[in-house]
């Protein structure tokens, strides 16, 4: 997917996370993390990070973290949702993220 | 017997009840995707949702979401990712006639097979949020093989009728009895209304005990501290389990005496006070009481 504008989801509550996407052209994947679990978690957040990306087909993108304790499945939800808002797309394959 | 005293309510774009929902041991959760979501946060809480259900587990709890109405935008896309995300069931709000549900359920339908699910594996509950839905209630419990429901949602209702509601009920007492009594004509569920006071316990207690006196199978409930005083006055007592065992008892006794008419302490057990009986131990069973060993007991 191509990221053509600011996309954000989530929010700064608790089990939340707040995540922005922003476009990279060419420059590949530039990931920001700012948790308040990031040194027992960070590993496994930026990983769930790195496969939804990998899924949507994203190459290039600026991705912002404010995690609040969010978990994995919280993450991949708003990370999905800020991508479709970034690039503008509201046809949502949901065959693809079962 | 499937109970649904309960049915938690969670905004479908709170990530912290959504993680939490199961642990307060509600009959059922309800992930909302309708009034309490904003309208420019229909997508995030789409994808919230869906990931939840599609990777938490529940531990058993009857999952529902509430999508929105297919006369909004978002009705559609709703029923496309919530039949992948596979709830048990789907409720539709603001439920006017059976059409609308044969709409909905012909959506499901080709989602499902899109799929390659089973067709009907999805259930469906309508909510009845108005004048016409009530009236209509008794078609909308029949539209499809795939409800199990129908509730009443109370704030629309009463705005609908011109009025306000007041701590009796009095103004909802129609609505609550035609759902009601559609629902018993029907053979399915029938779910009362929220109530939104959280702070005023007393009133709550009142109106549950009302309403399971009326006869509703279960309350949509907004807070978990309305969980477990619905399920404590829902829970036949002690003296209601007593005289159900007495009553099976003597109809046993009865016949195997092959006596016609039959008697308990002078009151005569025809089949309604028997079914009454049996209902009543099927649902203490259903709340975890253990009838087995009462029935030893009893019969030692």
């Amino acid at each position: 997917m191509k990221i053509v504008k600011t996309g954000m989801a989530g929010s700064l509550e608790s089990s939340d996370v707040l995540i922005t996407v922003d476009s990279n052209p060419g420059k590949g994947r530039n990931v920001n993390l700012n948790s308040i679990v990031k040194r027992q978690y960070g590993k496994q957040i930026l990983k769930v990070v790195d496969e939804t990306l990998e899924q949507l087909s994203v190459k290039d993108a600026k991705i912002r973290l404010e995690d609040k304790g969010a978990l994995d499945c919280t993450i991949r939800a708003r990370l999905e949702a800020a991508v479709y808002r970034a690039a503008g797309s509201e046809s949502y394959p949901w065959e693809n993220l079962t | 017997m499937k109970l649904r005293r309960t049915m938690l309510y969670v905004p479908g774009n709170n990530a912290g009840m959504m993680k939490d929902a199961h642990i307060y041991r509600s009959d059922s959760v309800m992930f909302d995707l309708e009034d309490s979501v904003s309208l420019n946060e229909k997508d995030t809480a789409r994808f919230l949702v869906f990931n939840a259900l599609t990777t938490l587990d529940y531990g058993g709890i009857e999952t529902v979401v509430r999508i929105n109405g297919l006369d909004s935008p978002y009705g559609r896309e709703d029923i496309r990712a919530m039949v992948r995300a596979r709830p048990n069931v789907i409720r539709l709000p603001k439920t006017e006639t059976a059409q609308d549900i044969k709409d909905v359920e012909e959506l499901i339908e080709e989602e499902e097979k899109a799929c390659g699910y089973e067709v009907g594996t999805i259930k469906l509950m309508a909510a009845i949020e108005g004048p016409l839905g009530v009236l209509n209630a008794y078609e909308i419990a029949l539209a499809s093989t795939r409800m199990i429901g129908i509730a009443l949602g109370a704030e629309d209702y009463v705005t609908s009728m011109k009025t306000k509601r007041s701590p009796e009920g009095v103004e909802i007492l129609f609505a609550r009895s035609m759902i009601l009594n559609a629902a018993r004509a029907a053979g399915i569920y029938a779910i009362d209304t929220v109530y939104a006071d959280v702070n005023n316990e007393e009133g709550f207690l009142d109106e549950v005990k009302l309403i399971h006196q009326l006869g509703f199978d279960g309350k949509s409930v907004i807070t978990p501290r309305q969980i477990q005083p619905v399920h404590d006055i829902f829970c036949p007592t002690n003296k209601e389990i007593d005289h159900a065992l007495k009553v099976l008892e003597v109809i046993k006794e009865a016949e195997s005496k092959q006596s016609g008419v039959i008697s308990l302490n002078g009151k005569m057990v025809d089949k309604p006070i028997v079914e009454r009986a049996e209902r009543v131990l099927e649902m203490a069973k259903a709340s975890g009481i253990n009838i087995d060993e009462l029935e030893d007991d009893y019969n030692e």
